[in-house]
């Protein structure tokens, strides 16, 4: 993510975008799967749909790509309004999660398929499909069969195929979903490469966190057919706008409570009768008296032995270490009953640890560590 | 070794079914007719030691074969025969592929009541089932009746004992077996394939003969060779829905045997009909080693 300083469009308000959603409404009968959706995406992002299964997140890439028509609503691609306009007839090209490979084509006949049915003369063809097999190191594959590779080879095919008529747009649904965990982190670094490389804008469809984080740009969290946040995966982590997001993103604690001051970004959050307010930050419109939950990410708190001099601090025992090899997360049950996870990482040997089950600890954290959220 | 033995059961009876009674065919070819029963001529007489065996062999000879090239009837048979097997098959394709389109389209639960509506037909004997053509075919029959009924024709259409009825009749009968195959392969097709041609600008059309036909076609030769063999040799159809004029080398097979009562040249007409299916068969079998293959 070396470049996300400088690239931002979404930041530009002289940016053009490439795609734009608005008011789009998708219905099968009875059924919302996309409810008034407005949404933008620019030349060259690697754009990550998120969300549970059923969130809406396939229907939404199956309307860019023209297999489903808008309920309500215009999708434009480009400046052009996609409505009546047939896949076959949109710059736009997938791939697809069961990689959809042609049986009885060898790898270079399905890499050339689209081209065949382009205005590309025939004689640049070969030149195509052979840069193709060269961008997914499968120049020694050409011949084979779709049966005759691995999964992973699979999935390159299926890349270099859908990249082939360089498109303007490339959707991936779940590209990575049928490999291991191993390769696929291998793939993520290749998917960006790629990406960087060929200047394609790409549109991942993914219901894999971790996989969002790590390949795109910006990041749209989506439930129940509606976007819930669209944003740069470190603000999605950091700065989630609602509980949904937070808790779909990563692990969480949340603490509910009610406002008891506030001033510009600081806010002061009661919770139980004997505890002290917590403080943190907020960027959500609450006012005093309002009910809100405090989140903060287990490895942002800290645990002690000791009483630590900070303002925000709990006390509790524990109750059950999760070991993970690099991590440990330590569950603290508070004296009202609440649990709260601590991460920490194990930079000592095991038999080093200080702190074990039952042990009466301090919790504690910044000020800026934790964020209120309207409850 | 016990495998060995398992492995001899279907040899045991290919031998006891086909390679034994085949043989007794082709020597009854070689024979010569003669009043007598069985009705030809030489009997094979171990009892009379080698020599009789050796008269026996002499007494072979390709006669009937070349009687086969001498009267026009028997080759004009066989072509005759192979015509319309060849377009019974056609035929049965046309009407078949909408048929297995629609039911490997179908909504799943849909699926099982389709394959057993496909299947139905079995349940009742074959030949009840082509008489019954019989009373839809006729001159007074349903068809004709429901023509003149809607005002389409004013005459009875003679179709009954006419080459069209005998297409009808083989396209009715030997439907299930192009349906069948045709119907497994176009279940397997991931429908993302279609979607995948459309996607790199395929129009739905071309989607549909680049892919769905294509990846058909396993199912399609199967089905084409699953009619057009037994097809070649059908001798029900033709002579109950057939004319006088329709010619088919099972209906001349049959009459040799029963109306001439010269097996010897029955025999023969069988023999070079079995020639003559070897060649689908083996590239049938062919078809099916390929697929088989693929699937791997």
């Amino acid at each position: 993510m070396v470049n996300d300083t400088a690239f931002a469009p979404w930041d530009d308000p002289q940016a053009k975008p490439l795609i734009r959603f608005d008011g789009v409404t998708k219905t099968f009968g009875n059924f919302t799967a996309i409810d008034d959706i407005d949404l933008t995406i620019y030349p060259k992002e690697f754009f990550a749909l998120l969300g549970p299964s059923g969130c809406g997140k396939t229907t939404l890439m199956r309307m860019l790509a023209g297999f489903e028509e808008t309920t309500k609503g215009t999708i434009t691609i480009d400046g052009q309004n996609m409505a009546g306009v047939p896949a076959n007839k949109r710059a736009v090209n997938m791939m697809f999660q069961s990689y959809a490979l042609f049986p009885h084509l060898s790898v270079a006949d399905n890499l050339a398929f689209g081209l065949k049915r382009s205005d590309m003369p025939k004689s640049e063809i070969q030149g195509r499909v052979d840069e193709m097999l060269r961008l997914v190191q499968l120049q020694k594959f050409a011949k084979r069969k779709p049966h005759q590779l691995s999964g992973g080879q699979k999935q390159r095919v299926a890349l270099a195929r859908a990249l082939a008529k360089a498109p303007k747009l490339l959707l991936l649904d779940e590209p990575l979903g049928a490999l291991d965990k191993k390769l696929r982190q291998e793939t993520q670094f290749e998917l960006m490469d790629i990406q960087e490389k060929t200047g394609t804008t790409f549109v991942i469809v993914t219901h894999d966190q971790e996989e969002a984080m790590t390949v795109a740009s910006r990041i749209a969290v989506m439930d129940n057919g509606k976007i819930i946040q669209v944003d740069t995966p470190d603000r999605i982590y950091e700065v989630p706008n609602s509980v949904y997001v937070a808790d779909f993103i990563g692990d969480v604690n949340t603490i509910e409570g009610t406002v008891s001051a506030i001033s510009g970004e600081n806010a002061e959050l009661t919770w139980g009768d004997d505890t002290p307010a917590l403080r943190a930050t907020t960027s959500a419109d609450l006012t005093v008296g309002n009910s809100a939950a405090f989140v903060i990410r287990p490895e942002k708190v800290a645990i002690s032995t000791t009483e630590p001099d900070r303002h925000n601090r709990v006390q509790g025992a524990v109750e059950d270490i999760a070991y993970l090899g690099n991590l440990s997360t330590y569950f603290v049950r508070l004296p009202n009953g609440t649990l709260i996870k601590a991460q920490t990482a194990n930079d000592r040997r095991l038999s080093q640890r200080s702190i074990t089950w039952e042990d009466p600890v301090w919790l504690s954290w910044s000020d800026t560590a934790g964020i209120v959220l309207r409850g | 070794m016990s495998r060995r033995l398992l492995v001899l059961i279907p040899y045991l009876w290919l031998t006891a079914l086909f390679l034994v009674p085949f043989i007794i065919v082709l020597k009854i070819s070689l024979s010569d007719y003669a009043i007598s029963i069985p009705p030809y001529t030489p009997q094979l007489d171990i009892a009379g030691g080698w020599a009789a065996v050796k008269d026996f062999f002499t007494a072979l000879d390709l006669e009937n074969y070349w009687f086969l090239t001498e009267d026009d009837l028997y080759w004009k048979a066989y072509l005759s025969s192979l015509q319309i097997a060849a377009l019974s098959t056609l035929f049965t394709l046309i009407v078949a592929f909408p048929i297995a389109y629609g039911m490997a389209n179908a909504p799943d639960h849909w699926r099982p009541t389709l394959l057993m509506l496909v299947i139905l037909p079995f349940w009742t004997s074959f030949l009840i089932r082509i008489y019954a053509w019989i009373g839809i075919l006729s001159n007074d029959g349903f068809l004709n009746q429901l023509l003149q009924w809607i005002g389409l024709t004013s005459e009875p259409l003679t179709i009954l004992n006419t080459n069209v009825a005998v297409y009808i009749g083989i396209v009715y009968a030997y439907l299930p077996f192009m349906v069948l195959p045709i119907y497994s392969t176009l279940e397997k097709l991931d429908g993302s394939l279609l979607e995948a041609a459309q996607d790199l600008g395929c129009s739905r059309t071309s989607a549909f003969w680049l892919v769905t036909v294509r990846l058909a076609k396993p199912g399609i030769i199967a089905g084409c060779f699953l009619v057009f063999i037994p097809a070649l040799g059908e001798f029900v159809i033709p002579s109950l829905l057939g004319g006088s004029d329709t010619l088919m080398i099972g209906k001349v097979l049959w009459e040799e045997f029963f109306s001439n009562r010269d097996w010897p040249v029955a025999s023969a007409v069988a023999i070079i009909l079995l020639i003559l299916l070897i060649v689908p068969i083996v590239l049938f079998q062919r078809n099916e080693q390929a697929q088989r293959e693929a699937d791997q």
